[in-house]
C-alpha cells in the first residue's frame, strides 16, 4: 500500500464484503490499491474540507443489493464522491457504493481507467442488473446529467426524474434508498454551463462558478438517507405504475431536502443573528 | 467416438486432440499445416477444408462428431484469405457434415465477436449482438460464428455447438493474445488498463471434450478464471508495459518493433472484452482447472524475457 495510505482506510477496505482474486483485483475490475489510495485522497475532503454530516446511514442495508437514488447536487461530481465517502466512512462495516457514470467519460483517457478501478462502470442497464444481482451497493442519479447542470439559484430543485431506475430494481428485487445530498450547490456554484466548449473536450458541458475557478467551496455538506422503499412486481409495468413509484422516491427524496433546507438556513440565520449582535448596528 | 478435428495442427488443436485421445477417442485431423509429431491415435490429412480430398475424409471416415477450429485472425491473414479461409471453410464444415451423418458439430469460435468500445457491458451473455462497426477486421468471423450458429435451425438433425471462447495463454504462447504478449516491452495506451479475459489452453482442451461428452446444444460462452487489467498481466508474465498515448500509439504501430495492427484494434487495448459463461457452466458442469495466476506463470516460464 502507498504510504499516505491510512490505518483507518486499510483496515476498511480490509472489510468491504468484495471478492478479491489473486491480484487485488475483484471480477469486474475494481482494485483494492485504487481504492486504498482513492479513499485516503477523499478522506481530508470527507472529515475537514467539507466535514460530511451522515443522517440515517442504518437505513442502507448491511450487505446484500440495494440501490442508493438521490438528487444531484454541485456541478462537478462531489455529490457523488462524497455519497460513496460516506457509505465507506460511516458504515460499519464499510459498503463500496458503485455509482453509474455518463458514458462519455469512459473515452477519455485516465477518466476511464480510474473510474473502472474504482468501481463507477458506466450507466448500461446490464451494469445495474449484474451489480444488483452480485449483492453490490449501486448508486444512482436519475436526475442524469440534467441534475449536474443545475445552477446556484436552483440548488434545491429537482428536475425530471428518469423511470429506468425503479423498474430495474423492481426486477432484481433490490431495496431502493432514498438520499438527499445538501450542500453541494453552495460549494460549487454553478452561474454558467459552457455547452459548446464543453462539446470540444468532450463532455455535455463546461461549469463556471463567478470565481472563475472550477474550485468547490468549503461549505458543510449533508447526506441523509431515508427509509428503504421496495416495490413489488417485474418492472415489466405500463409506464403509469412506474410513474407512481418514480413519484414516491422523489417525494421522499424532496421532503429531505426541505427538512435540510430549513435546517440549514435556521443555521444561517442563527449565524447571522448572532453577527447582528455582536455587530455595530444600532 | 470418432471426431475430426479441423486445424489440428494448430498449437490449440494439438492440445485438444491429445487431450481427446487421451479420453479414448478415435481422432482424426484436417489440416493444410502438417503436423510431423502427431501422436498414435491421430490420423492426420494434410489438405485444405474446402478442398475435394477433405471432403472425401468425412465420406470415408465418417465421423461421429466435428470440432471445427480452422479459423484464422488478422494477425495470420490478410483480409480475402480470411474470408475465404473463415466464412468458406465453416461453410464447407458444416455442409460436408450434414452430408455425411455427422451427429455433432463444435465450432470453436471467439469471444472478441462482441467487440470491445467504450460503451459496451462488462460481462457479455450470449444473447447480444456482435458489435462489427467497430472492427471490421472482425466482420468474417462474426459472420462465421453466426453462420454455424445458424444451423441450429438448417440442420436441426444434427447437434450444433457454437463456442465462444475467451484468449488462451499457457505454454504454447499461441493466439492472439499470447502474441501480443510476447515481447519484453507490451505496448499499451496511456490511460487504459482493460480487463483481459483468458483460459489456460489445457482448459481450452477440457472444455471441448466436456462439450462432446454432454452434447449440448446452442450458442455458449466459455471461459476460465476471472478476467485481470492488461497491467497486471503484464507484470505477471515478467514483462514492462510501454504505454504510449494514442496518437504516438497509432503512429507506432508496426515501426520501432511494435506489432502491425489494424487502427480498430485499438479499442481492443482501450476497452475489455469480457464474457458471461455462467450459462455454459450450468449446462454442462464444467470448471476451470487452472488459476489465472498459474496460466500465466506458465507462460512466463515457456517465453521468459531474455534481456540482452
Amino acid at each position: 500500500m502507498a504510504a499516505f495510505v491510512s490505518r483507518e482506510v486499510e483496515r476498511r477496505i480490509e472489510a468491504l464484503e468484495i471478492p478479491w482474486g489473486p491480484f487485488g483485483v475483484d471480477p469486474y475490475g475494481v482494485s483494492k490499491r485504487h481504492l486504498a489510495v482513492g479513499f485516503s485522497l477523499v478522506e481530508p475532503f470527507y472529515r475537514h474540507y467539507f466535514s460530511v454530516k451522515v443522517l440515517g446511514g442504518d437505513n442502507v442495508p448491511a450487505r446484500g443489493r440495494g440501490m442508493l437514488v438521490g438528487n444531484h447536487s454541485g456541478g462537478v461530481a462531489i455529490d457523488g464522491m462524497m455519497t460513496i465517502a460516506s457509505m465507506f466512512f460511516a458504515k460499519d462495516p464499510p459498503r463500496l457504493a458503485q455509482g453509474m457514470v455518463e458514458k462519455f467519460m469512459n473515452r477519455l483517457p485516465f477518466a476511464a481507467m480510474l473510474t473502472g478501478k474504482l468501481g463507477q462502470f458506466v450507466g448500461l442497464p446490464e451494469h445495474c442488473i449484474r451489480l444488483l444481482e452480485d449483492e453490490r451497493l449501486l448508486m444512482v442519479f436519475p436526475e442524469g446529467a440534467r441534475g449536474t447542470a443545475k445552477l446556484y439559484k436552483e440548488r434545491y430543485s429537482l428536475v425530471r426524474f428518469g423511470s429506468g431506475f425503479v423498474r430495474l430494481a423492481m426486477r432484481t428485487r433490490a431495496p431502493i434508498i432514498p438520499f438527499a445530498f445538501l450542500g453541494g450547490g453552495a460549494a460549487f456554484p454553478t452561474v454558467y454551463n459552457a455547452v459548446t466548449l464543453g462539446r470540444m473536450v468532450g463532455m455535455p458541458y463546461v461549469p463556471f462558478t463567478p470565481y472563475g475557478l472550477p474550485v468547490p467551496l468549503p461549505v458543510k455538506l449533508e447526506v441523509e438517507y431515508g427509509e428503504p422503499l421496495m416495490f413489488q412486481g417485474t418492472g415489466a409495468e405500463a409506464d403509469t405504475v412506474i410513474e407512481g413509484y418514480v413519484e414516491q422516491v422523489r417525494t421522499s427524496i424532496a421532503a429531505m431536502i426541505e427538512r435540510g433546507r430549513s435546517r440549514r438556513e435556521n443555521l444561517a440565520e442563527q449565524v447571522m443573528k448572532q453577527l447582528r449582535v455582536g455587530g455595530p448596528r444600532p | 467416438m470418432k471426431v475430426l478435428i479441423t486445424g489440428i495442427a494448430g498449437a490449440t488443436g494439438q492440445v485438444v486432440a491429445m487431450r481427446l485421445v487421451e479420453a479414448g477417442h478415435d481422432v482424426f485431423g484436417i489440416d493444410r499445416r502438417s503436423w510431423s509429431e502427431a501422436p498414435d491415435g491421430v490420423e492426420m490429412h494434410k489438405g485444405d477444408i474446402r478442398s475435394r480430398p477433405a471432403e472425401d475424409v468425412f465420406r470415408t471416415v465418417q465421423p461421429d462428431a466435428v470440432v471445427h477450429m480452422a479459423t484464422v485472425t488478422h494477425l495470420v491473414a490478410r483480409s480475402e484469405d480470411r474470408y475465404r479461409i473463415n466464412l468458406g471453410g465453416t461453410r464447407a464444415v458444416f455442409e460436408h457434415s450434414h452430408r455425411y451423418g455427422v451427429k455433432h458439430v463444435i465450432f470453436v469460435g471467439r469471444h472478441t465477436y462482441y467487440g470491445a468500445g467504450p460503451e459496451s457491458p462488462l460481462y457479455h451473455t450470449e444473447d447480444e449482438p456482435p458489435m462489427v462497426t467497430s472492427f471490421p477486421e472482425l466482420a468474417d468471423l462474426v459472420a462465421a460464428d453466426l453462420y454455424a450458429g445458424s444451423a441450429l435451425w438448417r440442420m436441426p438433425d444434427m447437434t450444433t455447438t457454437v463456442l465462444r471462447m475467451v484468449y488462451t495463454l499457457g505454454p504454447t504462447g499461441h493466439g492472439t493474445l499470447a502474441s501480443y504478449m510476447r515481447g519484453p516491452r507490451v505496448p499499451m495506451i496511456l490511460g487504459f488498463d482493460p480487463l483481459f479475459q483468458f483460459m489456460h489452453e489445457r482448459d481450452v482442451a477440457r472444455s471441448i471434450e466436456t462439450v462432446l461428452r454432454t452434447r449440448i446444444r446452442g450458442v455458449y460462452n466459455v471461459a476460465g478464471p476471472p478476467p485481470v487489467p492488461l497491467s497486471t498481466l503484464v507484470r505477471a508474465t515478467g514483462r514492462s508495459s510501454f504505454p504510449l498515448p494514442e496518437v504516438a500509439f497509432r503512429f507506432a504501430l508496426g515501426r520501432f518493433g511494435l506489432p502491425k495492427l489494424p487502427i480498430a484494434a485499438l479499442s481492443h487495448i482501450k476497452h475489455p472484452v469480457v464474457i458471461d459463461d455462467r450459462a455454459f457452466r450450468v449446462a454442462t458442469g464444467f470448471e476451470h482447472e487452472v488459476r489465472e495466476d498459474h496460466a500465466m506463470r506458465d507462460y512466463r516460464d515457456a517465453f521468459p524475457v531474455v534481456e540482452n
